[in-house]
């Protein structure tokens, strides 16, 4: 009994106390890192992953995946610019509308995966393919230039000393955090990890809330790629190749179950503070592109080892 | 008597002092018994009586506490399910198969002990061969390259017992095998068993049907209890004598009486039927009244109080509440209507095991413990210590996981859940399975307070003491249909079983 309450406990800050050595690690070899200005940056370049993240943590916590995140980026961000540059909508409509369209297709994921039971693996990663290809051909590959200049201050602006897009993570994840342990549909989130039969025999309609963790997912990427639209300033087809797998990770590393059922919000922040220092700080001691890669999987696969071997213990 | 028949027959397998305990239950207590070669030696009980336990025992799949098994005079405490597949020749069949839908018929025969080569390779060709001999002997001319998927029932079985023989098979447990069968393959599988008999085979039949065991067996043995009770030759007992034997345990006046008075007709549900599970059942419940459902596992019963409840779809029929048709397609329009649901399967259906105690209690009524639609710590504490007091249910703390509780506690926060609710129906699935005799003894006093304070319940159980003592009145199920229905007066366990068996 001991024991098992010592290594749950230590589930717990494992964590942070990660987060904290490696913040140390690169403290102590490069002059930078621990600047005010590069930490404001990281913030910066994490902010999207980390809207993102909130949205894969609802799909994992029910034991579904979203891999198509990467590419409802890409679509967005095609979308986002074309409204704005070909059909030249002013800003507000233009990001309403491609909100909208990403809502939609995580409309799809859902009903996929809810009514006709396509296994979410399946659904996502076809639809991954799907809108990589329809980014590709709606702007014929070619970059989208020439987004109004007032559409870079959210992006690019800062609140103060706090970059906008910072801004704009962090109430996602406290409105995320009430939506998951306040509401009855956050707690039915939880509950649909492992539990689905229970779950529905006390009277929840499983298969909505099976759509709507698809339809968050799709909705919350379809504002981080608003943001990288706004940062960037121009409509990239190519934009978000692999960004699935880097809003996993921070998940998992966050201490989601792959499983479901298990994790909250404030471990998967953490998750997504581990993977910008990790990149910002390997870039800063100037590790190549290559080891990077290699760093980054190796994270994951020991943050998998650690939850599969707790989840043993039980 | 008996020993005269010891003599002239040779014992092929011998328990003896078999013991096996599990926590709060004695699954077997010390089982002396003998089965013969060539013999067809039927086992019969009631639900719990020990039969299973017996099976996964003589199978090496768990180990007694106590006792040993003797195989061909050669005395052992224990031996592993390989052991007994291949150096003793015991193997079970169950009502759900053991083989691989995708494999053919004969890589299934051979799974684990495989022919192959010199190179290392399958012999796929003397596999066929070996697998075509093997059906052939049971008197069928199945194609062994078939896949498994792809045959019936019947044919299923048939290969379990194909597969069987190619290992010397000397015992054969049968656990309900005419169970999913139709009539004219269960006359099949009974010509098949006798022809093994005839070639020296054991077989120890299991099964609910008493006719079956009748024209099948030589002898039969009766277990209650996880107690031997007694072994007949079957031809010189009846089904009134055994069905005695089956049920011979003195009830014991220890339900707790109701001081209450059935009043208008709450639940009625007409001619439902649930696909190829339930026909034509037709009953209603009154407020204050526990209405008992009995009869064998697999009768339906619990597929019907599902789709009462809304979590199957009906096939048919309709359901009245307070007089007024409803549509349920959805456990959510259940709960909406006032009905409530504690599940067989506790673990897997019941709790929602990562959550704490407090939110399941209120897991299906969020919206009262809400305010401006958030969940409010407050109130959801609030509710969750209520019930704890009123249900008396033991914890530390309603911050634990529910998954930490026994058994007992852990069914009185499904109830509380329901409670919570506010509803009026409940329906009650076998809901003292697993749970402790003290606990038990809090459940059914905690029936009758929902009874009395004006609550219409349904009970399904397997116990008839439980069955007897808490109904108002008690439908019998049979097969997916309703054998009869018995007031408390006239109901003993006689007639339910007999009603039960479809006698």
């Amino acid at each position: 009994m001991k024991l098992k309450e010592f290594t749950l406990s230590i589930k717990k800050y494992a964590i942070l106390g990660v987060l904290f050595v490696i913040i140390l690690f690169f403290t102590i070899m490069s002059d930078s890192f621990l600047t005010t200005q590069n930490l404001l940056n990281v913030a910066r370049q994490v902010a999207m992953l980390g809207i993102s993240a909130v949205g894969m943590t609802c799909v994992i916590l029910t034991s579904g995946i979203d891999l198509s995140v990467g590419s409802v980026m890409a679509i967005t961000n095609i979308t986002g610019s074309m409204l704005m540059v070909n059909a030249g909508l002013p800003i507000f409509p233009a990001v309403l509308l491609t909100l909208m369209i990403s809502a939609l297709i995580g409309l799809i994921n859902g009903m996929l995966v809810a009514y006709v039971r396509v296994p979410a693996l399946i659904t996502t990663l076809a639809m991954m393919t799907i809108l990589r290809g329809l980014s590709f051909v709606l702007c014929d590959g070619m970059p989208v230039w020439g987004l109004p200049e007032s559409f870079k201050k959210l992006g690019q602006g800062y609140a103060g000393p706090i970059p906008i897009p910072v801004i704009v993570m962090i109430i996602v994840f406290i409105l995320g955090w009430f939506f998951l342990n306040r509401t009855r549909t956050g707690r039915y989130i939880y509950g649909l990890g492992g539990n689905k039969e229970a779950v529905r025999l006390s009277g929840v309609n499983t298969s909505r809330i099976q759509t709507l963790v698809f339809v968050i997912s799709s909705l919350l990427t379809g504002l981080a790629g608003i943001i990288m639209l706004s940062r960037i300033n121009t409509g990239q087809p190519k934009i978000g190749t692999g960004y699935e797998m880097d809003v996993i990770t921070a998940v998992v590393l966050g201490g989601v179950s792959i499983m479901g059922g298990e994790g909250s919000l404030a471990g998967v922040f953490i998750g997504v503070l581990i993977t910008g220092v990790l990149s910002n700080g390997m870039i800063l001691i100037d590790v190549s592109e290559y080891y990077q890669q290699i760093t980054k999987g190796v994270v994951l696969l020991l943050a998998v080892i650690f939850d599969t071997l707790a989840k043993r213990k039980d | 008597m008996a020993q005269e028949f010891l003599m002239q027959n040779q014992s092929a397998l011998a328990v003896r002092g078999i013991c096996k305990h599990y926590p709060g239950v004695t699954a077997l207590d010390n089982i002396h018994l003998d089965f013969f070669q060539n013999e067809i030696h039927a086992v019969c009980g009631e639900n719990g009586a020990g039969k299973s336990t017996l099976i996964k025992i003589l199978t090496g799949a768990i180990l007694p506490d106590q006792g040993t098994i003797t195989i061909d005079g050669l005395e052992r405490k224990s031996y592993t399910p390989h052991e007994a597949m291949f150096n003793y020749g015991i193997t079970a069949i169950y009502q759900e198969f053991n083989l691989i839908p995708y494999l053919s018929i004969a890589e299934n025969i051979f799974l684990g002990h495989e022919i192959k080569r010199k190179n290392g390779l399958l012999d796929t060709t003397k596999m066929n061969q070996e697998a075509k001999k093997a059906l052939n002997l049971l008197g069928t001319n199945l194609d062994p390259r078939l896949q498994v998927k792809t045959l019936t029932v019947a044919f299923q079985q048939l290969v379990e017992i194909a597969k069987a023989i190619t290992h010397n098979l000397k015992i054969l447990i049968m656990d309900e095998p005419s169970a999913p069968l139709t009539t004219s393959e269960v006359e099949i599988l009974f010509r098949l068993i006798k022809n093994l008999k005839e070639r020296g085979i054991t077989v120890i039949y299991i099964s609910h049907r008493l006719s079956e065991i009748f024209e099948l067996s030589d002898r039969v043995s009766v277990f209650r209890d996880g107690k031997y009770i007694e072994t007949f030759k079957t031809g010189e007992t009846n089904k009134k004598q055994l069905i005695q034997s089956m049920v011979g345990r003195e009830l014991l006046d220890t339900f707790p009486k109701r001081k209450c008075v059935p009043t208008e007709t709450v639940l009625k549900v007409e001619n439902l039927g649930v696909k190829k599970t339930v026909q034509n059942i037709s009953f209603s419940v009154k407020s204050g009244e526990v209405l008992g459902f009995g009869g064998l596992v697999g009768a339906g019963r619990t597929e019907l109080v599902r789709a009462v409840f809304g979590a199957d779809r009906i096939s048919g029929g309709t359901i009245k509440i307070k007089g007024r048709e409803v549509q349920i397609f959805h456990p959510k329009t259940a709960v909406k209507m006032g009905i409530g649901l504690i599940p067989e399967d506790r673990k897997q259906q019941g709790i929602i095991s990562e959550m704490s105690i407090k939110e399941n209690i209120s897991y299906s009524s969020f919206t009262k413990v809400s305010r401006f639609g958030l969940i409010h710590p407050g109130y959801l504490k609030a509710v969750a210590e209520k019930y704890r007091n009123l249900l008396n249910i033991a914890t530390p703390s309603i911050e634990k996981k529910i998954k930490e509780l026994s058994g007992g506690n852990q069914q009185k926060v499904v109830l509380a859940r329901w409670l919570a609710t506010d509803c009026e129906i409940l329906l009650f699935d076998e809901p003292t399975r697993g749970i402790d005799v003290g606990a038990k003894q809090e459940i059914y006093e905690l029936i009758n307070r929902l009874a009395e304070d004006g609550k219409a319940v349904v009970l399904i159980s397997s116990e008839m003491p439980e069955l007897l003592g808490m109904s108002d009145r008690i439908i019998v199920m049979h097969e997916g249909r309703i054998a009869g229905e018995l007031s408390c007066e006239e109901a003993t366990q006689e007639k339910i079983l007999q009603l039960a068996s479809g006698e």
